[in-house]
């Protein structure tokens, strides 16, 4: 059994929807996943799965003029979705840290980094000017930068790709928050900096006892940092459970086509396996029946639910609609017969 | 930031050299010279030769140039022809009131263009940004001489409220009596240029607030829990400036150079107005005085330009 205050977000029945063209399409449908402390959640899913938006969500960043957002998002029992703008603002940067995808976009280009991270302190303590500026340094240290004084003073585009995500991250933590939202953070850097990341963030959570929400389309790194997984395909979880059995036995069958389509490294000779079609665009996403049928046409209707519902398969194993039972892929089938 | 600067002022020492020698053969390539308007039925041709070779004017060209070079460089722009009196110091007076009219011009110009740039972009595609924008479409669209005067017509005939032409009443007396009286006749011309000059830099500040609005740094702010309308002012609207800063040179160049309709239509004696006069008189050594500072000027408005940059933007600094 948990005890209570070690469960961070709780997002229940998060519905968010975007205006095209006078119409709301919802991008997160239904979502329901949950952030524990000390805990990695890793949201994993194609580009335009709806991933980010849930981010956005929880951050309440999103055009509050196109955008609809429904459920319920609880973080630790006050509700976020409809939270008034000066409350969200003191709990934004403070209690909950946001580290963007492109490190060099998500920095202000004129502003001395050292500021930029000051900027947060300013807004959520109560310190004095040199009191932020050692703070910075202290975060610059943390977070792993060499020569932490000259670099304060540093601007963004002085500073290589590396350097400014640990900058983005020391802006993140430097108040201690208890939840890290992390959209994308190492895809815009280089491979060997990519590891060198995630570990800072396994660190600064191990830390700080905080909750990290890591989201990526990448299953190396899923694999790598992740301690629980929520699996999204077009704007729906399909398959939650933890980073172990997720790798070991995948269930809903867009997970299994994931994995499957991961390099790996003993089978050099055997072909990547190909994903049929997209993910579908927000206008012309299906609303009824298993929204991954269309990418599995070898499938027989009668294999997906009516309404695809998530069923619990073992504790804490969730998975989707029930196709996942008599899913094969395309090529075995053809080898079987 | 020094080195910027230094490298910056010695690439203009050509282009002043240049530029000193395309002044010199347009005024010489101009049709007349100063002798024409002075003949006469009764001009002895004689002595019109006997004159022009004293003004030097049968000279090879480029030992005129090497002359002109050498009295400009001891402050000699020459003698009008057409008023008798030192090109320097008819250009002087000229320059004093063509200064204040585009300092005037220059403060009413930013005080109007700011806010409703700001205020378009704040407002995008709302009814605010669309009126700023007809208001921009039509000071773009209209020819400036139109404004002037129907400018001239309301305020100065029709209402009264300002002087239409001059640059001090006559019956101006004291220091401020005469400041006071200056600064009444710039006003309704100042108004009616700021109106036309506020329009790109009311534009430039709407664009570079509607894109940066969407940049991901402006996110990266609301994610650290700052006040909307602190990341606006500190990060969109700071941003956003840049490019009226870096126009800040040449708008000031291009007024103090380019306020030649509005000195005509108000009859305000500066350099503009300077500079028509000296066209339709063939005031040659005037004109090329003239063009030579227009073209300085304009030189040292990007400088300007360029040295606020260097300032603002820590990303053109030459290392």
């Amino acid at each position: 059994m948990e005890k209570q205050s070690d469960l961070l977000l709780d997002i229940q029945h998060l519905h968010t929807a975007y205006r095209l063209q006078g119409k709301f399409y919802d991008a997160a449908d239904d979502i329901n996943i949950t952030l524990k402390r000390d805990e990695i959640l890793s949201v994993v899913g194609e580009s335009g799965c709806g991933k980010s938006t849930i981010a956005a969500s929880i951050i309440g960043l999103y055009d509050h003029k196109n955008t609809k957002v429904t459920g319920d998002i609880l973080y630790n029992e006050l509700n976020l979705v409809g939270l008034n703008e000066n409350l969200f603002n003191k709990i934004r940067g403070n209690k909950i840290g946001m580290i963007f995808q492109d490190p060099l976009a998500s920095l202000n280009p004129l502003m001395r980094v050292g500021d930029q991270v000051a900027e947060t302190l300013y807004y959520h303590t109560d310190m004095n000017e040199k009191e932020r500026h050692a703070r910075v340094i202290e975060l610059f240290n943390q977070v792993g930068m060499p020569k932490p004084e000259e670099t304060y003073a540093m601007y963004p585009f002085e500073l290589s790709g590396g350097l400014r995500q640990r900058i983005v991250i020391a802006m993140a933590i430097a108040c201690k928050p208890e939840v890290i939202i992390a959209d994308e953070p190492t895809t815009a850097l280089d491979v060997t900096i990519q590891a060198q990341i995630l570990d800072l963030l396994e660190d600064i959570q191990k830390q700080s006892h905080s909750g990290i929400i890591l989201i990526t389309h990448d299953l190396g790194v899923v694999a790598e940092t992740a301690d629980q997984v929520a699996v999204m395909y077009a704007g729906q979880v399909v398959e939650k459970a933890d980073v172990k059995t997720i790798f070991e036995h995948p269930l809903h069958p867009y997970t299994r086509s994931l994995l499957n389509s991961m390099p790996q490294s003993e089978d050099e000779e055997e072909d990547l396996h190909v994903i049929h079609g997209t993910v579908p665009s927000l206008k012309n996403m299906p609303r009824e029946g298993d929204r991954f049928a269309a990418r599995i046409p070898w499938i027989p209707a009668s294999a997906h639910e009516k309404e695809p519902v998530m069923h619990e398969i073992d504790p804490g194993h969730w998975v989707r609609c029930t196709c996942w039972k008599t899913f094969h892929f395309e090529d075995d089938e053809a080898s079987g017969e | 930031m020094w080195k910027t600067v230094l490298r910056r002022i010695l690439i203009m020492i050509p282009q002043l050299i240049i530029l000193s020698i395309l002044v010199f053969f347009l005024a010489k390539m101009m049709p007349g010279d100063p002798f024409s308007g002075l003949i006469g039925p009764n001009t002895d041709p004689k002595q019109l030769e006997a004159l022009k070779r004293q003004a030097g004017l049968y000279d090879p060209v480029p030992v005129q140039y090497a002359h002109w070079l050498k009295n400009l460089f001891k402050g000699d722009l020459g003698i009008s022809y057409i008023q008798h009196v030192p090109v320097t110091s008819l250009i002087a007076d000229r320059a004093v009131n063509t200064f204040w009219l585009a300092l005037i011009t220059t403060i009413i110009t930013y005080c109007v263009a700011i806010p409703l740039g700001v205020t378009a972009g704040r407002h995008q595609d709302e009814w605010q940004d669309q009126a700023v924008q007809i208001f921009n479409y039509i000071t773009f669209a209209v020819p400036p001489f139109v404004f002037y005067i129907l400018g001239i017509w309301l305020f100065g005939f029709t209402l009264g409220w300002f002087p239409i032409s001059g640059s001090v009443s006559p019956n101006a007396s004291g220091f401020f009596g005469t400041i006071g009286s200056q600064i009444y006749h710039i006003i309704l011309p100042a108004c009616l240029v700021a109106l036309i000059s506020t329009t790109s830099i009311v534009q430039y500040l709407r664009t570079g607030i509607v894109d940066n609005k969407v940049e991901d740094y402006v996110r990266t702010a609301h994610s650290k829990g700052v006040p909307d309308n602190v990341v606006f002012s500190k990060h969109i609207l700071r941003n956003s400036l840049l490019p009226i800063a870096s126009s800040f040179g040449s708008v000031i160049a291009g007024l103090l150079s380019g306020s030649m309709i509005v000195e005509s239509v108000f009859s305000y004696p500066g350099m503009g107005k300077l500079f028509l006069d000296s066209i339709g008189q063939r005031d040659y050594s005037t004109l090329t005085a003239l063009i030579l500072i227009f073209g300085v000027l304009t030189l040292l408005g990007n400088l300007l330009s360029d040295i606020i940059m260097s300032i603002v933007d820590p990303r053109i600094r030459i290392k």
